[in-house]
């Protein structure tokens, strides 16, 4: 199905991936949920880029952050639903 | 889709198929190099796999150098081979262990002799094994000859929606169907590594595991002096939206679909518990995991990449798929299968994995991957640590 700008691999998660170019601040975009096939939408608040993630909703300092509904790291700065998760709000757990 | 029962291999003498018909010529060290690659210069049909190691080393290391060489030597893909070392023993070593597959396989030193006699007495056999193996034809052979190897690289995002999960839907397909399979990268599962501790078979599987995987952690634990940013992930894995290493082992781990591991191996160690999938102890880096399921026995690579990794190897084929429209578009002589109509959902994993069985059977074939057709042969061994 043509037209959606962000998957998410399970309904637990709180990240989405752009799978188009790049989708734009104020954007609304469509969002499909591969495990269930559900759909839903959410508003961009920056840029982001092909394979970079958006908060599907709002995250505190020490949020796990869940994508294919398992733990991949903390947020360590504050991130509103609509913006850009990476490498400066969130880190590892690990090493 | 209906799945080809055979493919066309080469018959060995052990009774293993190659997808491929080298002639290789291979140096013991790394200062038996020149002389290798002399002799894959006079003689078409051999090609020389030159190296950085083989010298001083010992224990485990040295063991692992051994398995390598000698797993390189016995792996169906090659027809004969010809070693060639500084020192008459170590050689031996070698070829007698390859010697056991019945393949031809002669070895030469070159101390006492210097490398211009030595390469001309080595093309001298090398001419005999080029001709010899150009009269081998491929046959008809079983689908559970296939032996095939996977480990993604410069992986994002997209690997880990799609281009992964399609190998996993290929083995998912192929492994009801007898073929051997196997993954690797010890350290890029960390963060999933309970996750995939419970893929193991029977107990004792999923206990090698859990040691096996610590055992590596500890030591990355010990040398490390940051947090790998750059390493592990790469700068390549961020620029390509991934940002932690258990995202990337959640996306690495999806190339093993619904399967279950029969075993843990060393690395570059032959499976010998028959058909179905394992686990490798190996590193990350793709060409030295690649070099090691290479000395495993593996005939066939398949390689996801997100942000377009370009590695070859010289013996094994390597299958390149993506399924980042961007990779697909900028680097398109690099990749033999696009899946990146999943992430606009023109295309679902099921015809995705039907497409990367086609892809597979071709190469298996004779199709050139599109590494062959560039010349990349990354043969990287892996060393454990310094040499004596």
């Amino acid at each position: 199905m043509a037209g959606t700008d962000i998957i998410i691999h399970d309904e637990k998660d709180n990240v989405g991936v752009v799978v188009i170019e790049k989708i734009t601040p104020k954007q609304d975009c469509d969002c499909w949920i591969m495990e269930n096939d559900k759909s839903v939408k959410i508003q961009s608040m920056d840029e982001i880029p092909l394979g970079h993630k958006i908060a599907m909703t709002d995250l505190n300092e020490g949020d796990t952050i869940l994508k294919y509904g398992h733990d991949i790291g903390k947020v360590v700065k504050s991130i509103k639903k609509g913006e850009h998760v990476h490498v400066h709000n969130v880190k590892t757990k690990k090493w | 889709m209906e799945i080809p029962k055979t493919f066309l291999g080469y018959k060995r003498e052990d009774g293993r198929t190659g997808t491929r018909n080298h002639v290789i010529i291979l140096p013991v060290d790394d200062i038996s190099n020149a002389c290798a690659e002399a002799v894959a210069n006079n003689i078409k049909g051999t090609i020389a796999l030159p190296h950085s190691y083989g010298r001083l080393q010992f224990g485990a290391d040295l063991e692992l150098h051994f398995r390598t060489m000698i797993g390189t030597g016995k792996n169906p893909n090659v027809a004969a081979v010809i070693v060639i070392g500084i020192e008459p023993k170590w050689t031996k070593r070698i070829v007698d262990a390859i010697a056991t597959t019945g393949k031809p396989v002669e070895g030469y030193s070159i101390e006492g002799v210097g490398d211009i006699d030595t390469i001309a007495r080595v093309s001298k056999k090398a001419q005999e094994f080029s001709i010899w193996a150009s009269e081998k034809q491929r046959e008809e052979r079983p689908i559970s000859d296939l032996w095939i190897s996977v480990k993604c690289g410069e992986s994002d995002t997209t690997s880990g929606l799609a281009s992964n999960p399609t190998v996993g839907n290929l083995m998912d397909k192929l492994e009801p169907l007898g073929v051997h399979l196997c993954f690797g990268e010890t350290s890029e599962l960390t963060g999933a590594e309970t996750v995939c501790e419970k893929r193991g078979k029977t107990p004792e599987a999923q206990e090698k595991f859990r040691k096996t995987w610590s055992s590596y952690n500890d030591f990355i634990l010990k040398e490390a002096t940051d947090d790998l940013s750059e390493s592990q992930p790469t700068a390549g894995n961020i620029a390509g939206g991934l940002t932690t290493i258990e995202e990337k082992a959640f996306g690495n781990f999806q190339k093993i679909g619904g399967c279950k591991f029969i075993d843990v191996l060393e690395p570059a160690e032959e499976p010998i518990k028959g058909p179905g999938l394992y686990f490798m102890d190996t590193s990350s880096a793709a060409a030295e995991c690649v070099t090691l399921q290479a000395a495993g026995g593996f005939n066939l690579h398949l390689f996801p990449t997100g942000q377009g990794n370009i590695i070859g190897n010289p013996i094994e084929p390597v299958v390149k798929l993506t399924a980042n429209p961007l990779t697909a578009r900028t680097m398109s002589e690099h990749i033999d299968v696009d899946v990146s109509k999943i992430l606009s959902r023109e295309m679902n994993l099921d015809e995705a994995g039907d497409e990367l069985i086609k892809a597979t059977i071709r190469v298996a074939n004779g199709r050139l991957t599109c590494a062959e057709a560039l010349g990349h042969r990354e043969f990287v061994m892996t060393k454990l640590y310094r040499s004596a």
